[in-house]
């Protein structure tokens, strides 16, 4: 089978129409989060990697360019590319720049 | 539909999910070997764990007409140990003649270290000296990027695997494209929460195209879904792609792949003279 054309085959009107609603609440969703870890009872994690790493994604976010995903991609990727002496732990924690603490996936 | 997923560790699921996997047209699958979630204190459970991989989960699937294969390996959660690797990879060679084997998998890197680089490099000599297909497992998040160039690095580097007979799995959209430009299969994972979400995976159908890539579910004892498969598909129609492209990628692909060991069989189709 020929290889298909990058294009999305909807109209941009279609794919209003058929998916604004779940990105609707997508990005409702991430607004709530960002409030509530401002209403949480301390600021104890404003400089944490991960929320830095979230924060430079969103600028993505606002960005005319294309290559969105693969960019925000980058931004949470170690770009060492250089094995490590040793195994620190066994899982990741989805954004460079962790401390050896229980991750979360 | 009629579709196989080319990636499920159904020994973390239950006997629903593979009646699930039948009814939503599911006619065979493959389960590479897997870390328990923990790492084993003992290189003889993996004669036990490769047993069930190739006798009994078999005979599971096909209460439900599902033809189950299955890859074997030290998976890359316990290759930093290095004599782990020592004790088991001289065991699989056993196991290979067995019916349901298609190769060696899936193997690669976690946090991406010496050890484990080392590790990888043992299994593909294996897989090389033996024969074998191999299944590669690319690193989880953030380790995605390094540990994808560095698989390939050591790939070629070794230069003795055919890429056609290789699949780069849990590619993303930062490292589809060396890996499909390497001539190897990119297999891509409906894993939405670590992994890749439906919609995401067709845009990578429809920026690459349908040819050397597999999609799966890889449902495991984590949050997973082992019917990701058709609801990929029916994000596919949703996004308004033809049936025939729904089966290339769902069906076709997975037995054009699978279908290089001789083994490989699905009820109904011809393999190796163009797919029924």
């Amino acid at each position: 089978m020929a290889p298909l054309a990058s294009a999305c085959l909807l109209t941009q009107q279609q794919l209003v129409d058929a998916f604004f609603m779940e990105h609707r609440a997508q990005i409702l969703d991430l607004a709530a989060y960002l409030d509530r870890l401002d209403r949480s009872a301390d600021r104890s994690g404003e400089d944490d990697f991960r929320l830095v790493a979230l924060r430079r994604a969103m600028q993505v976010l606002c960005s005319e360019e294309p290559g969105r995903v693969e960019r925000i991609l980058m931004i949470l990727s170690d770009p060492v590319v250089e094995p490590m002496d040793s195994r620190d732990r066994q899982n990741a924690f989805g954004a460079f720049g962790g401390s050896p603490r229980e991750a979360q996936s | 539909m009629k579709y196989i997923d080319t990636h499920a560790h159904m020994t973390s699921r239950t006997t629903d999910d593979y009646q699930q996997m039948a009814l939503t047209g599911c006619l065979a699958l493959a389960d590479p070997a897997f870390w328990a979630g923990y790492d084993h204190v003992s290189a003889a459970v993996f004669a036990d764990y490769f047993e069930r991989l190739t006798d009994f989960e078999p005979k599971r699937a096909a209460r439900y007409g599902i033809a189950y294969y299955t890859w074997l390996c030290l998976n890359p959660k316990e290759a930093e140990d290095r004599t782990l690797a020592a004790q088991v990879l001289p065991m699989i060679p056993a196991y290979l003649d067995r019916p349901n084997v298609l190769g060696i998998g899936e193997i690669g890197l976690n946090r991406v270290t010496r050890n484990e680089l080392a590790t990888f490099s043992e299994q593909v000599d294996l897989a090389i000296r033996y024969g074998q297909m191999i299944l590669v497992h690319t690193p989880h998040l953030e380790d995605k990027y390094k540990g994808t160039r560095l698989i390939l690095d050591a790939l070629a580097a070794d230069g003795r695997a055919n890429p056609g007979r290789v699949m780069i799995d849990h590619v993303e959209e930062h490292t589809i494209g060396p890996v499909l430009n390497a001539g190897y299969w990119a297999g891509i994972t409906l894993y939405p929460m670590t992994k890749t979400s439906h919609a995401r995976a067709v845009d990578m159908i429809e920026i690459y195209g349908t040819e050397r890539i597999c999609v799966s579910g890889a449902c495991d004892w984590g949050p997973s879904d082992p019917i990701a498969i058709p609801k990929f598909a029916l994000e596919m129609r949703r996004r308004g792609h033809a049936e025939e492209v729904i089966e290339q990628v769902v069906y076709r692909n997975p037995i054009e792949f699978l279908g290089q060991c001789s083994k490989f069989q699905v009820p109904g189709a011809r393999i190796g003279a163009g797919v029924a």
